[in-house]
């Protein structure tokens, strides 16, 4: 395994959803909206078109296999921009200025003149059959000496509801796409760098959070291999694996090649119609087929039963090519009988189509003009193998296996799209663009000055609440107790099946601050008004419509000095023999009936030492006596 | 003299790397150069060097095999985003195909028709004139002349509803003469031009005999409507079903993909005889849109005018202040025709004083018209009729399914 890493070459694609007030090129909310809130609903065909130069790109020709019908929701927060029934609005100059710092932060040259481009999609995706990108900076390098080839600004996709269903929120949210050069040569390289470029990207503090708002596609190719694109790799943790996997996929598909060379291997153009083979066959799916077709593959036998990856086949990608032409699938002699095909209708086969026992059979069945296009994809895809590894682009599957998506894109599948206008980035403007500072480097200075400790320093730098972090340790606040809020009550509160979200955002209620009440209670706390102990209780309150300020006033404690060392001493006397017995050591076991007494407005460590005072009174009382 | 030809390649110097590219343009002092990646970004002169000149190579243009058993349709281009590429020389989209183009842009045709392409014009339809509707009917009445079983027109859609009631008016036809359009460019696979042109193909073969335009229905491609070219109007700026027939229904569907067609039995049928042309235009003719304020100066401007249609106001006013000035404009000979800019029912100057003053004053009630409409008619009536008293009689003559003497609910 070693050596199969030391020959990688690897590269990765950052895709992150940025987090403005409105989407790229219209001024929708760029608010993810569940299905089932749709309010309309249309249909479109989308067709190859010439391109600028005249070719329709490979890519895009291979969607057209299967011409189909895709459907869209739209929704009360997405607009006729969204529906390709209205022209773009101009780029949007905040999701620009974040891609300019992100730029900075890269150490990139930022292009003078930008120029939208639309970038042929015809998987139903994107309404229009093409997705909005453009070329904002170039040739940037990281710390530990990775290249930065460019950076993309382009709208996100529409997503996928099911089949040919799509949904218009997601379509048009600002997207920035990284790409490093191809100069990574392990997995965890590529792991690491991905990781990077996560945490220079949330470093803005502009940059949408949750599953799926940040997705990367890896460039691997080994020697002798090709180059694949894998797309769509969310969890981070993934990534070593998806590579690993790929490398072993590739390295798998060049033994083949070899062995086929050896054996002399080659596929027949010829397509044979075995549909009477199979006239009284047990098998449900050919059964039903109006056409079953069969391709020899000379000198396959065994290989395409060959596992590539776990649980994959050389058969799998045929399988993917096939279904291209809208067949679920493919069957093939290494893996028959069985699927309720018989024995002797394998061997049936082998004689109809003159098949030796070193070749291998494909089945395709379906109706006829599918289950011709999914011949001629089998029989495209079993001449790759005799070439070894085909350029591709895949898709991840659960676990780290990829399969065949379509073919690489070339460079003919954009032209301009001039209804947007360029944008031109003088140096005065590159002069203005702030560097933040990294979240690493905030959660070692948050160590460093406030004392927290490591790991929880770095969990506040990398939360989504470090925004009101920053507020409220500005504000004075303790930043371990704003730390602690932040981070364990809200889970907390969270936890209860409360929405914390009312805590988090503006309070247009009571004095209409507009601030976020979770800092009005912190404050609350500074100033001594309720005990610590009281913030989750005013959260609820909160959450259940109280404003902060009659929330702070209801926890605020009425009990009065001497009112706590009554308390206190009643407890102590109620409990008298075991506080002799315990001594000292009682105050632990007694703490918990105090504070449910003074019903937490009070601050712990203040009815601590009352308490402890009251404990001392009563052992001393106790030596006077005896 | 220009440093570089469009198709060079060149090399970049940005980010202190060299970048291999192919110019495009100059836009705003920089130069359009696309990438090797596809992308296009714009660069300061000084950072180009040319690599190699490339000559032009035109695109090899497809044979397209036409079946001689299938109807005889003509395709008339005048431009539009039917047919649009982009220009090079500002970055958007023109229209610069011609007919023969169109059929290659877009598989399905042959297999509805043969086809004969003939470029009438190259234009956005905001520079058209009443001088090419002219030439536009004498060219489509040449082809039905010459066998044409049906003429499809290819218009951009700003003024494609001019254009189609002009047509309306100068010629009587025995077979459909088709407008077609887009309203979301050619160039991307979305495009509404691919099931338009082929819903008016299927509409070119079909047992209608007039002029109409076929456009998307709805948002979705499910179907076409067929408008009847006096009753239809652009209603949106962009979307694809921006054309409706306004106080009427349309004349008929195209479904898509099916291409299953169904006509109203109001729709003229198919005859066999020979189409009539009417081609005169008198084009000192003007539409004004009335507004509150509106000085008589405006109406007095009009002076050289042989016909005025003014859009009023709700059941077809303007203000009494203008009526003296109107009234001058037609006792010196212009015809003067009420619209109503409410574009759904019916004008009477009946109801209240300023109507009935208006009517005094000579002002024809356009009835339920569309000020366009209106206009195109105004313009034929004068150009074709002997004398002025004729002019008006024609102008209150449904001629072209222009009006309807009843106005129906929901329409």
């Amino acid at each position: 395994m070693a050596s199969e890493e030391l020959e990688l070459t690897a590269g990765i694609e950052i895709h992150q959803q940025l987090n403005t007030g409105e989407k790229l090129f219209c001024h929708c909310p760029p608010v993810l909206r569940p299905f089932d809130q749709h309010n309309g609903e249309f249909f479109r065909y989308l067709r190859a078109t010439e391109s600028e130069l005249g070719e329709i790109d490979q890519a895009a020709e291979e969607e057209m296999k299967n011409l189909r019908r895709f459907c869209y929701y739209t929704y009360d927060t997405t607009c006729l921009v969204e529906s390709d029934e209205e022209p773009p609005a101009p780029m949007n100059q905040e999701a620009l200025a974040v891609c300019l710092q992100i730029a900075k932060m890269c150490r990139m040259t930022p292009v003078p003149q930008v120029h939208t481009m639309r970038k042929l999609v015809i998987d139903g995706s994107n309404t229009s059959g093409f997705q909005r990108t453009a070329l904002v900076a170039v040739n940037g390098t990281l710390p530990n000496g990775v290249t930065i080839e460019t950076l993309c600004l382009e709208e996100e996709a529409a997503q996928r509801v099911e089949g040919d269903t799509f949904s218009l929120d997601r379509l048009g949210i600002p997207l920035v796409e990284i790409t490093t050069a191809p100069c990574m040569r392990t997995p965890e390289e590529v792991q690491e760098v991905a990781r990077y470029l996560g945490m220079v990207l949330r470093s803005t503090g502009k940059v949408r959070r949750g599953l799926g708002t940040i997705r990367q596609d890896i460039n691997i190719s080994i020697p002798g291999g090709a180059r694949v694109e894998i797309k769509g790799v969310q969890e981070l943790d993934l990534i070593a694996e998806v590579v690993k996997r790929e490398v072993k996929r590739q390295k798998r598909l060049l033994e083949i090649r070899d062995r086929l060379k050896e054996r002399g291997a080659l596929v027949d153009e010829l397509v044979r119609d075995v549909t009477g083979t199979f006239s009284g066959t047990k098998s449900q799916i050919l059964g039903k087929a109006p056409l079953i077709l069969a391709i020899v593959l000379r000198g396959f036998a065994g290989l395409v039963g060959e596992e590539i990856q776990p649980g994959r086949r050389l058969g799998s990608e045929l399988s993917d090519y096939a279904r291209k032409c809208g067949l679920g699938g493919i069957f093939h002699t290494d893996e028959l009988p069985a699927y309720g095909i018989s024995p002797e209708e394998v061997d049936a086969l082998r004689h109809v189509t003159g098949a030796t026992a070193g070749d291998c059979v494909v089945l395709v069945a379906g109706p006829r003009k599918k289950a011709e296009c999914a011949s001629r994809q089998v029989i495209r895809r079993a001449r790759m193998a005799l070439d070894g590894v085909p350029k591709e682009t895949r898709r991840m599957e659960e676990g780290g296996n990829t399969s065949y998506m379509r073919p690489l894109p070339g460079a003919a599948r954009m032209y301009p799209e001039t209804d947007v206008l360029p944008v031109s980035i003088t140096g005065s403007l590159w002069e203005t663009v702030e560097i933040p500072e990294l979240l690493e480097d905030k959660a070692a200075r948050f160590s460093r000055e406030m004392g927290l400790d490591a790991s929880l320093a770095d969990q506040i730098a990398f939360s989504e609440h470090l925004p009101l972090f920053e507020k409220a340790v500005g504000r004075g606040i303790s930043p371990l107790l704003a730390a602690r809020t932040l981070l364990a009550t809200l889970k907390e509160i969270s936890r209860e099946g409360l929405e914390i979200r009312t805590l988090l955002e503006g309070d247009h209620r009571g004095q209409g601050l507009g601030e976020p009440p979770v800092l009005g209670v912190l404050d609350a706390v500074r100033r001594g008004q309720i005990a610590k102990e009281a913030i989750p209780e005013v959260f609820r309150k909160i959450i259940g419509g109280m404003d902060v300020p009659s929330a702070v006033h209801s926890m605020a404690s009425s009990i009065t000095e001497s009112d706590l060392v009554a308390i206190a001493e009643r407890l102590v006397g109620e409990r008298i023999d075991f506080v002799r017995e315990k001594g000292p050591k009682a105050l632990g076991p007694l703490m918990g009936p105090m504070m449910k007494e003074v019903g937490g407005k009070i601050d712990g460590k203040k009815v601590s030492a009352v308490l402890k005072e009251a404990i001392e009174r009563a052992l001393l009382d106790g030596k006077e006596v005896s | 003299m220009k440093a570089f030809s469009p198709g060079d390649l060149v090399f970049c110097t940005l980010g202190g790397q060299e970048r291999r590219g192919t110019y495009i343009t100059e836009r705003d002092g920089m130069l359009v150069v696309k990438l090797d990646s596809g992308y296009n970004i714009g660069v300061s002169p000084g950072d180009c060097v040319l690599l190699e000149h490339v000559p032009p190579s035109p695109p090899q243009p497809k044979q397209i095999a036409q079946d001689s058993s299938l109807p005889r349709l003509s395709i008339l281009s005048t431009g539009g985003t039917i047919a649009s590429r982009i220009d090079y020389r500002t970055g958007a989209v023109t229209s610069q195909f011609d007919a023969s183009d169109i059929l290659r842009a877009i598989p399905g045709l042959q297999d509805i028709a043969q086809y004969r392409t003939r470029k009438i014009a190259t234009i956005l339809s905001e520079n058209m004139t009443p001088s090419l509707w002219q030439e536009l009917a004498r060219a489509v009445c040449q082809e039905i002349r010459d066998g044409a079983e049906g003429v499809i027109v290819t218009h951009g859609t700003d003024t494609m509803g001019y254009s189609a009631a002009a047509l309306s008016f100068m010629l009587d036809t025995p077979v459909p003469v088709v407008f077609v359009g887009s309203q979301r460019s050619a160039d991307r696979p979305s495009s509404d031009n691919h099931m338009n042109a082929l819903c008016s193909a299927r509409t070119g073969v079909s047992e209608l005999a007039e002029v109409v335009v076929v456009m998307h229905e709805t948002t979705s491609d499910d179907r076409c409507a067929i408008h009847r070219g006096t009753r239809v109007r652009k209603m949106h700026t962009s979307r694809r079903d921006a054309f409706r027939s306004l106080g009427t229904a349309p004349l008929g569907y195209v479904e898509y993909p099916s291409l299953e067609l169904t006509l109203s039995p109001h729709a003229r049928r198919r005859r066999e005889e020979e189409p009539k042309l009417k081609e005169r235009l008198e084009e000192r003719c003007a539409l004004l849109h009335f507004y509150p304020g509106m000085p008589p100066e405006v109406i007095e401007a009009c002076g050289e005018c042989r016909g005025l249609v003014i859009a009023g106001t709700g059941l077809g006013h303007v203000s009494s202040r203008l009526i003296p000035a109107i009234r001058d404009l037609v006792r010196e000979g212009t015809m003067v025709v009420m619209a109503s800019q409410c574009l759904h029912g019916r004008v009477c100057d009946r109801v209240y004083d300023t109507g009935r003053d208006l009517l005094k004053a000579g002002v024809i009630e356009g009835e339920d018209m569309l000020p366009e409409t209106a206009l195109v008619k105004a313009m034929w009536v004068l150009g074709n009729a002997d004398n002025d008293e004729e002019a008006r009689q024609l102008m209150r003559q449904n001629i072209r399914g222009e009006y309807s003497g009843r106005s129906m609910h929901g329409q």
